[in-house]
């Protein structure tokens, strides 16, 4: 399964290694598996890492890199689909609160049932996705105008409807569910872990292995040439930014969760972290290439990042500094891949 | 219909595969077909050619279904027909090849090959799941790919940006030549593609003509009109000026009749 998605979309490299130098054998390697580079840095920091700061690798110190990683490799998942059409979502973040505050509000301050709220959460997702989608599709508005619009829009809406409070359920509510801790062996994991990891899965095997998904990589690659032989571009797309905001939906329950509480004070990073996980992931920003597995691994990478630096006890700023140099990094090596000939 | 079409190599008293009479299509004020007739006989490669501004292109998205004529009859086979949008012609067996190179790069020649029309497995993997039947898609785009004679494409799997310009060409071809159980229309196919590499798909058209798919090739490439078609649509203002063949007229002659420095 995990390899069928590191192949994806592209099938098996041809086999033809012969007369080719080694830059080029990596070339084609990293066209054929997206997400080999990230994984290659994902492992090559974690031990560094660990051999700056041997408690990098205890179980411990793991699960709380997956437990942060929840909420942002969530975020990137939608951002990634969004992305692989050759568009970008900056209303991420904005989209992920307001569903946050109006799951918590119903069912806190409206006295909600908390399922029938938490299902209404989710329906705002889908609706801030659908309103991203119309912009995109029926306006012909740029993505990056249209969500920037959206941003301002979502964000507003969230505090205007949150009013400045904190939304704290109880400890035993639905919302916090998200955040129930599992123990398997000496890691202790939480739903939200495992419903990431969850979708992941699903919307990777979806990508790889349905006509939708070969149609999504399509329309981003080619759009002109997707809507000639037959396939209803502005239908895909919409349904790309629905998913997307049902995603983002989802993460701000699992966000409830991990927090213990609904507020509209959270990072205003999220919009920039969720592109930042998904390009250095391997999706590639003209569209059409990646694959979300590396995503996974972009997300861990950010938080391996965070997490190593501040347990060897460097300041903030080189953590930006490391992100920064990492998006450069990965943005220049697909820009390489796209060169790739035979 | 005029006197030069006895002179053909084709037997017009047989049906033709598609047949317009009197199209007309304006855009505002500007009349773009002012009454065109069309035939494309069985078996035959017929080219259209005309200046730019004459209408070719209008009378090409009517008979793909891109564009949907103010008034005239379209004939698939001798049966009177509609297309609403390019689906409904694709639907009939009517494929087109567009100008841009039109594949997907990142996607392998497979998945270029059966874009839009994914097979998925059988049972409820493909029925309930919606999983798409790599293994056969491939075997049948390898089969597909080397029934047309198609050296140049030899691993599948092959994403296509990894071809030139002629080899991703020939794949837009070969989709079009799978998929148009009636015929194919091919928009301007060697425009975007250098010598060598138009030389190539001119191969293959040939090819495809042999096997027996009739075929309207939109060309300004005089050359390659010349070698390839049977039958010679020249269209000038909107109409159908005349219907020539190469065996009786020379490109100069073309081009008179197309500029209208001759009377057809």
């Amino acid at each position: 399964m995990a390899e069928n998605l590191v192949t994806a979309p592209a099938g098996p490299p041809s086999a033809d290694a012969k007369s080719r130098g080694p830059g080029n054998t990596v070339q084609h390697l990293l066209h054929a598996h997206p997400s080999l580079g990230p994984l290659v840095v994902l492992i090559v920091a974690a031990i560094i890492f660990d051999l700056i700061n041997g408690r990098f690798f205890s179980a411990a110190n793991l699960s709380i890199m997956l437990q942060e990683a929840a909420v942002i490799g969530l975020l990137a998942l939608g951002q990634s689909i969004i992305i692989l059409t050759a568009g970008i979502d900056l209303s991420v973040g904005a989209a992920m609160i307001l569903a946050q505050m109006v799951m918590a509000g119903l069912a806190i301050n409206s006295g909600w049932p908390v399922a029938l709220a938490i299902l209404l959460g989710l329906l705002v997702g889908l609706l801030t996705g659908l309103i991203d989608g119309v912009l995109v599709t029926r306006f012909h508005v740029p993505p990056f105008i249209g969500t920037l619009g959206t941003l301002g829009v979502f964000t507003a809406l969230g505090l205007l409807y949150a009013n400045g409070q904190t939304l704290t359920p109880g400890p035993n509510s639905l919302l916090v569910w998200t955040g129930t801790v599992i123990h398997i062996g000496s890691f202790s994991l939480t739903t939200g872990v495992l419903i990431m990891l969850a979708l992941y899965l699903v919307v990777g095997f979806i990508l790889a292995r349905t006509a939708w998904g070969k149609h999504v990589y399509a329309v981003g690659d080619e759009p002109e040439a997707s809507r000639l032989v037959g396939i209803n571009t502005t239908r895909l797309l919409l349904s790309v930014y629905l998913l997307a905001g049902l995603v983002y939906a989802i993460a701000a329950w699992v966000q409830i969760g991990r927090v213990g509480d609904a507020s509209t004070d959270i990072s205003s990073t999220l919009n920039l972290d969720s592109i930042t996980a998904a390009v250095i992931g391997g999706i590639s920003l003209f569209g059409g290439r990646g694959v979300v597995l590396g995503t996974l691994f972009g997300a861990l990478i950010v938080q391996v990042f965070q997490n190593g630096l501040a347990l060897a006890g460097v300041q903030d700023l080189y953590q930006q500094l490391a992100e920064g140099l990492l998006v450069i990094l990965a943005v220049a090596v697909d820009q390489w891949i796209r060169r790739v000939r035979k | 219909m005029t006197s030069q079409d006895e002179n053909g190599p084709s037997d017009t008293s047989r049906t033709p595969v598609l047949a317009a009479t009197g199209l007309t299509k304006s855009y505002g004020r500007v009349e773009a077909l002012r009454g065109v007739d069309f035939e494309l006989l069985p078996g035959e490669i017929l080219a259209v050619i005309g200046d730019n501004g004459a209408g070719k292109s209008t009378l090409i998205k009517c008979l793909s279904g891109a564009t949907t004529p103010d008034s005239g009859q379209l004939y698939l086979d001798g049966e009177e027909v509609t297309f609403r949008n390019p689906q409904a012609a694709q639907d009939a067996g009517i494929e087109t090849v567009y100008q841009t190179l039109a594949v997907a790069p990142a996607l392998d020649i497979a998945s270029n090959l059966f874009l839009g029309r994914e097979l998925r497995k059988k049972g409820p993997l493909g029925g309930l799941l919606r999983v798409l039947d790599f293994a056969e898609m491939r075997k049948q785009a390898k089969d597909h790919v080397s029934r047309m004679g198609i050296e140049t494409l030899q691993d599948i799997t092959q994403p296509v940006e990894t071809l030139s310009g002629g080899q991703r060409q020939a794949v837009a071809v070969a989709r079009a030549a799978a998929f148009g159980s009636k015929l194919v229309i091919l928009d301007e196919p060697t425009a975007a593609l250098g010598v060598r590499e138009s030389g190539q798909v001119v191969k293959l058209i040939r090819q495809l003509r042999d096997n027996g798919l009739p075929i309207v090739l939109i060309s300004h490439d005089m050359p390659s009109v010349f070698e390839l078609a049977d039958r010679i649509h020249v269209q000038r203002l909107g109409r159908r000026a005349a219907v020539i063949s190469p065996k009786t007229h020379t490109m100069n002659d073309a081009v008179a009749i197309m500029t209208g420095a001759r009377a057809a």
